[in-house]
């Protein structure tokens, strides 16, 4: 049995299917990508893993245990970061921290607490709010706070999207480094294909919603550490790279929708304004009904 | 014309001309509509004595007029108080629960609109038993009952518009109710608080007048009263001046608190 397993699980909001039969195995250790558009589904997904949405049908497991719900075992990284402006940095992670080790005595949870900091490389901004900080350092905290809960598995809600280029880049190292430090078991949500390749060890693309689900797992084989000026030369990657996106552009293709117009052909005539026109008994002709035509348009 | 001096006229002289226009107004009223109304000047030389000797206390119904505001003041506090601590909670529960807001929120509608006039006598009535207090106690339950409302409603607004995002932190940290309440519900919803508060104090001040001139208690709303019965118009001036001015300046002591909070 895998660590992380999801099974036929289908998510609907209302009348619409979001997701639909998503099957999902992670193994212990392994960093997994999950590339979708935006819009498919993506963060449904990561919810049903970290247990803020229960599945319509299927089982989600951790360990052989069913997701019930939201859990200290998961550490989760949101996408907009989610830190509590009225605390610094260092009181956003202690709050984790002491949620998870009640026991453990001050000095530890601080000194816990400041070696997470120091892994994401914040201790000067230690004691700043987080509206003192960019983004990429926000996000970074946001790290920081679901890594030293110690988690089994560690979901990543696209958790660079938000950020510039460059920013993004030095933390895409970042994560990585991070990942071969400690070799937690990552889920990472990501709307960039290369940044999954990058980071992954697989990469599974998500359909064009609604009623997304998973493709086929693509299987990256670059060696570790990767180079990220070397990667974009490495001909798996752009094979990588290439099927990937085929995959998920072929998959909004096979969607067509058909849209039904409706044309009103109004009653109009053409009148001889040559005739006298009466003023008491205007309309001479019957009255006629609009005619109504439908017609139906495949959009791509 | 320099900018410094254009300023000034924004902040000073404007205002100026507006207290100016509004004596020159009193005045000419008391000179022509009502002759029984005090002019401006005769308002001063009466109400002199009270605001040269703010805290001078000859006789149990003749103080000083800020002797007078701070046994006001300290009434207010009290009742204010009252209303905080219980309008808080139940805004919360209002904000947290919505078979609590089924429940509850009609009744408050309903009670929220009672003038204090009404709900004073009803609270003398309340403490009949207490004697000697009585009146003091009716007047902190009016103050309360009439001041809680803004802090009611604001937090449970607060409560209801605080981002999914904290919510959502809270859950998957797996905080602790206590923790959750006060790491994450009472900071996120302090903003909303403070704008009741400040909006409860503003009612709690206009309570203390009725509450004072029907129990003739000392302080600025009895000592209003009481010169009324004596026939000493000037003097009601002088109390409405300084139940303005208090006021005033008690809504820009809110609302610095208020600022200090809205931004963490």
């Amino acid at each position: 049995m895998a660590f992380l397993e999801l099974k036929n699980v289908s998510k609907s909001f209302g009348t619409s299917s979001v997701l639909k039969d998503i099957n999902l195995s992670i193994e212990k250790g392994e960093f997994v990508a999950i590339v979708g558009f935006s819009g498919a589904g993506k963060s449904t997904l990561i919810n049903l893993i970290t247990g803020l949405l229960k599945p319509d049908s299927g089982t989600a497991t951790l360990n052989d245990l069913e997701i019930t719900g939201p859990g200290p075992d998961r550490g989760v990284v949101f996408q907009n970061y989610s830190l509590l402006p009225w605390l610094s940095v260092f009181e956003n992670i202690l709050l984790a921290v002491d949620e998870v080790n009640r026991n453990w005595s001050p000095a530890k949870k601080r000194e816990h607490v400041e070696k997470y900091i120091a892994m994401v490389n914040l201790t000067p901004a230690r004691d700043k709010r987080p509206s003192e900080l960019s983004g990429g350092m926000r996000q970074r905290v946001s790290v920081a706070r679901a890594l030293a809960m110690n988690p089994q598995i560690l979901l990543l809600d696209e958790p660079l999207s938000a950020l510039d280029a460059l920013t993004r880049a030095t933390l895409q190292d970042e994560i990585s480094r991070i990942w071969q430090e400690d070799k937690k078991t990552v889920v990472m949500i990501t709307n960039d294909p290369d940044e999954g390749i990058y980071l992954a060890d697989r990469i599974i693309p998500l359909t064009a919603g609604p009623s997304a689900t998973l493709g086929p797992s693509f299987v990256v084989k670059i060696p570790r550490p990767r180079d990220r000026k070397a990667i974009n030369h490495d001909l798996h990657f752009k094979q990588l790279r290439r099927d990937v996106i085929e995959f998920m552009l072929n998959s909004r293709h096979d969607r067509h929708v058909s849209l039904t117009k409706k044309l009103v052909l109004p009653d109009i005539e053409p009148e001889d304004l040559s005739l006298p026109r009466s003023i008491v008994n205007r309309r001479t002709r019957p009255l006629r009904k609009s005619e109504i035509k439908e017609e139906t348009v495949e959009v791509e | 014309m320099n900018d410094s001096f254009l300023k000034k006229i924004d902040w000073l002289i404007l205002p100026l001309i507006g207290f100016v226009a509004a004596l020159g107004l009193w005045a000419l009223v008391s000179q022509t509509v009502s002759k029984e109304l005090p002019s401006p000047s005769k308002t001063w030389s009466e109400s002199r004595d009270y605001v040269l000797k703010p805290f001078e206390k000859r006789g149990e119904m003749d103080q000083g007029i800020l002797r007078f505001t701070w046994y006001s003041l300290i009434l207010v506090a009290k009742g204010y108080a009252i209303a905080l601590i219980i309008g808080t909670p139940i805004g919360f529960m209002l904000g947290l629960s919505k078979t609590f807001t089924k429940a509850f929120d009609p009744i408050i509608q309903i009670l929220r609109p009672v003038s204090p006039l009404a709900w004073l006598p009803l609270g003398l009535v309340l403490f009949l038993g207490a004697g000697r207090n009585a009146s003091e106690l009716g007047a902190l339950f009016t103050i309360a009952v009439c001041a809680m409302w803004p802090t009611v409603l604001n937090t449970a607004v607060g409560v209801r518009s605080i981002p999914q995002d904290y919510l959502n932190v809270a859950k998957v940290l797996k905080l602790s109710r206590t923790k959750t309440l006060f790491k994450v519900l009472i900071p996120a919803t302090l903003p909303y608080m403070f704008t009741g508060f400040r909006l409860s104090l503003g009612i709690a001040w206009l309570v203390i007048v009725a509450a004072e001139m029907l129990t003739g208690r000392p302080g600025v709303g009895g000592f209003l009263w009481q010169e009324y019965n004596a026939l000493n118009y000037s003097r009601i001036i002088l109390c409405i001046i300084t139940i303005g001015v208090v006021g005033f300046v008690l809504d820009r002591l809110m609302s610095v608190v208020e600022r200090r909070f809205k931004t963490a």
